[in-house]
């Protein structure tokens, strides 16, 4: 098992033709993703690499081959209108890649897709991969491999490198989830822990965060009042200079100033195996299960 | 981007919101000749990013225009913060009959923008916040419909009791919104929003941190930027695309990914060294990228190691190694270089680096203990 994508994920590409859509497009291919259908408009018709259906609309690619997930390549001033797109079209879960997106934009984006029951991984994230089985986005697949680590985390290279780890230790992935650096994003940790808790195969979970915002304090609250599952988790930024903040509206809303000293503080209080390098994942997971 | 209050102020000025007059000024004679043309007494105020000015001695009242010039010699020779002032604020003197506080923030939690208001204005807000949280008003707004009227006029009562102030109030939050909303701010504030003894409303004080998405498409906000109050590395950093903040250690750290970048500086710390900066190359493969990479972190002399600390992904390590060849092909660097670089292309990326003498690591623990060692070494 897995969560959110498995080897039945349906996926259309958005932004199949472009240069980063193209590249990502033949990798998932090669790992196994089933990639049905791709969309560019005014493209629709033909197909890439002779092999996946382009359509002009997100709605004629599932309405053809009833594609269930979405990723979006395209670049930052198309990505909000192809999430609108996506959700419309009756996908089940949007996979946001594009970086550069405005805040303000995801404000109305978020609404649309949680009405529409639609769920989204970002944007500006590196996607998901259920190792053995499906990849979204960009992770590379062959650092990754199958077993029962759930892995969460809000960067994308940071990610890589702690998966590595597990793999050459032997601790396989159920599925590594980027969710992406951005203030407002589609799904967060919590989401996801609650998933790994639910998912019969996943027996250990790895949280990575981040300095900035109290996403990291909330999910080490629901760790301790919903997880039966042994947690480990780090936060990049231990030694990064404090910003110069300006005005109290911050302050005044989180009551936070969202150090890494305070989440991993949080995180201990919780039980939450903290890691103070990358490296001590596997003997810190392997110690808790 | 933060911006200045005096930059603010215009924002705001042109969303409809009342604003005193004021000019901005960087020295002595033109303060006194802004002041004599207000008349009256002025305040003169420090134009830094950053909050704390009033306590750190950054605004002062002059009741004459000689006084105003004596007033900036003295903040125009401060530092803020680590930020030398460079602009005053000169604005006249407003009676003060109330302080309220008016503030609008891009809120995670609710993923919508929330507006704070508060009868309790003034510099100690985040006390009052914290210990009497119910003098703080906020609202979620929700940006299919905008700030609704009756939402205001909901909030201005909690602030006024004068039905004429409640409405000035309401439509100052209506346009505060409206601000927000087209200059795509993170964060927008006015502390405080008074009355007068007159019974206006006025806003004497604006911050705004705008979103860097939007600036970046948006010219007439990107003209904003002040770069005087940036390090020149940090500027010529942004211009080739790079994400860099400059810090005090002696080890300088070439990564991919912000995630990584971090946890590469703290690990750099962990083993007792000092990283002399933040750098994030991105993710794209661009030689070109990791030669003014390089070219920015060895114009700071405190340097005394490099370390490339690469995870290929998008990136593709062999044209990292592609960079650091052209790099050292086309200026000396003389301090020692480690590189730890696994992923996408490794074997070409080795290749490319013995051909002119260069080794590289797979392990980040090790390559980051290594560089320590040699930092220290050197110093």
């Amino acid at each position: 098992m897995s969560i959110f994508v498995d080897r039945e994920t349906k996926l259309v590409v958005q932004g199949i033709t472009g240069r980063d859509g193209s590249f990502h497009t033949r990798q998932m291919m090669e790992y196994g993703t089933q990639v049905v259908a791709g969309v560019t408009p005014g493209k629709g018709g033909r197909r890439f690499e002779d092999a996946v259906p382009i359509f002009d609309t997100v709605a004629d690619a599932v309405a053809e081959t009833g594609a269930d997930t979405s990723v979006i390549y395209v670049p930052p001033a198309f990505a909000i209108g192809a999430m609108f797109e996506a959700a419309d079209a009756g996908v089940k879960l949007i996979v946001c890649i594009t970086e550069g997106l405005a805040v303000i934009d995801m404000t109305k984006v978020l609404p649309f897709l949680q009405e529409r029951g639609v769920r989204l991984i970002g944007p500006n994230c590196p996607g998901i991969i259920s190792p053995g089985q499906s990849k979204v986005g960009i992770i590379p697949g062959n650092i990754c491999a199958p077993g029962n680590i759930g892995l969460v985390s809000r960067s994308g290279t940071l990610t890589y490198e702690v998966v590595d780890q597990l793999t050459r230790h032997g601790l396989g992935q159920s599925t590594c989830v980027g969710i992406g650096g951005d203030p407002l994003i589609g799904t967060n940790f919590i989401d996801c822990l609650e998933a790994f808790e639910n998912d019969p195969d996943t027996t250990g979970i790895v949280m990575l965060g981040e300095i900035g915002g109290t996403d990291e304090q909330q999910a080490a609250e629901y760790v301790r009042n919903h997880l039966t599952k042994p947690v480990v988790g780090f936060i990049a930024g231990q030694t990064a200079p404090p910003g110069r903040r300006m005005g109290h509206a911050g302050a005044i809303i989180s009551g936070s100033s969202g150090t890494a000293a305070e989440k991993m503080a949080a995180f201990e209080d919780a039980g939450i195996g903290v890691m103070k390098r990358p490296v001590e994942v596997v003997d810190l997971l392997k110690a808790r299960m | 981007m933060n911006i200045h209050e005096y930059q603010a102020r215009e924002l705001f000025r042109q969303a409809g919101i009342p604003v005193p007059d004021g000019e901005v000024a960087t020295t002595p004679a033109e303060v006194e000749e802004i002041a004599r043309r207000l008349g009256g007494g002025v305040v003169v105020k420090a134009q830094v990013h950053a909050g704390g000015r009033g306590k750190a001695g950054g605004v002062k009242l002059a009741q004459s225009p000689e006084e105003a010039r004596a007033a900036a010699e003295q903040i125009l020779q401060l530092t803020i913060k680590d930020l030398p002032v460079q602009k005053v604020l000169v604005a006249p003197i407003v009676d003060i009959a109330s302080e309220s506080y008016l503030g609008m923030i891009m809120d995670r939690e609710s993923q919508r923008p929330v507006i704070m208001v508060s009868p309790a204005g003034g510099i100690d807000i985040e006390e009052v916040a914290a210990t009497t949280p119910e003098k703080i008003f906020k609202l979620a707004i929700d940006p299919r419909y905008g700030l609704l009227s009756h939402q205001a006029m909901g909030l201005a009562f909690a602030l006024y009791h004068d039905v004429k102030q409640v409405r000035a109030a309401a439509r100052i939050m209506e346009q505060l919104y409206q601000a927000f909303v087209t200059n795509g701010a993170s964060l927008a504030e006015i502390n405080p929003l008074i009355t007068t003894s007159a019974g206006e409303v006025l806003a004497i004080d604006a911050k705004m941190s705008l979103d860097d998405n939007v600036v970046d498409r948006r010219p007439d906000l990107e003209a904003l930027r002040d770069e005087s109050a940036e390090a020149p590395s940090e500027v010529l950093a942004r211009e080739a695309g790079l994400t860099f903040i400059k810090l005090d250690g002696n080890v300088g750290c070439v990564v991919n990914g912000a995630g990584l970048a971090m946890a590469t500086m703290d690990l750099v710390k962990y083993y007792g060294g000092e990283p002399a900066n933040f750098l994030d190359i991105g993710g794209s493969s661009n030689p070109e990228k990791v030669v003014s990479a390089l070219r920015i972190i060895t114009m700071d002399p405190n340097i005394k190691a490099i370390l490339f600390n690469i995870f290929g992904g998008i990136t593709r390590t062999d044209d990292v190694a592609n960079g650091i060849v052209a790099a050292l092909d086309q200026f000396s660097v003389d301090v020692p270089i480690v590189i730890r670089l696994t992923g996408t292309n490794e074997d070409e990326a080795l290749a490319i680096l013995e051909g002119v003498g260069k080794t590289a690591l797979k392990d980040m623990d090790e390559a980051v203990q290594q560089v320590v060692r040699v930092a220290q070494e050197a110093a």
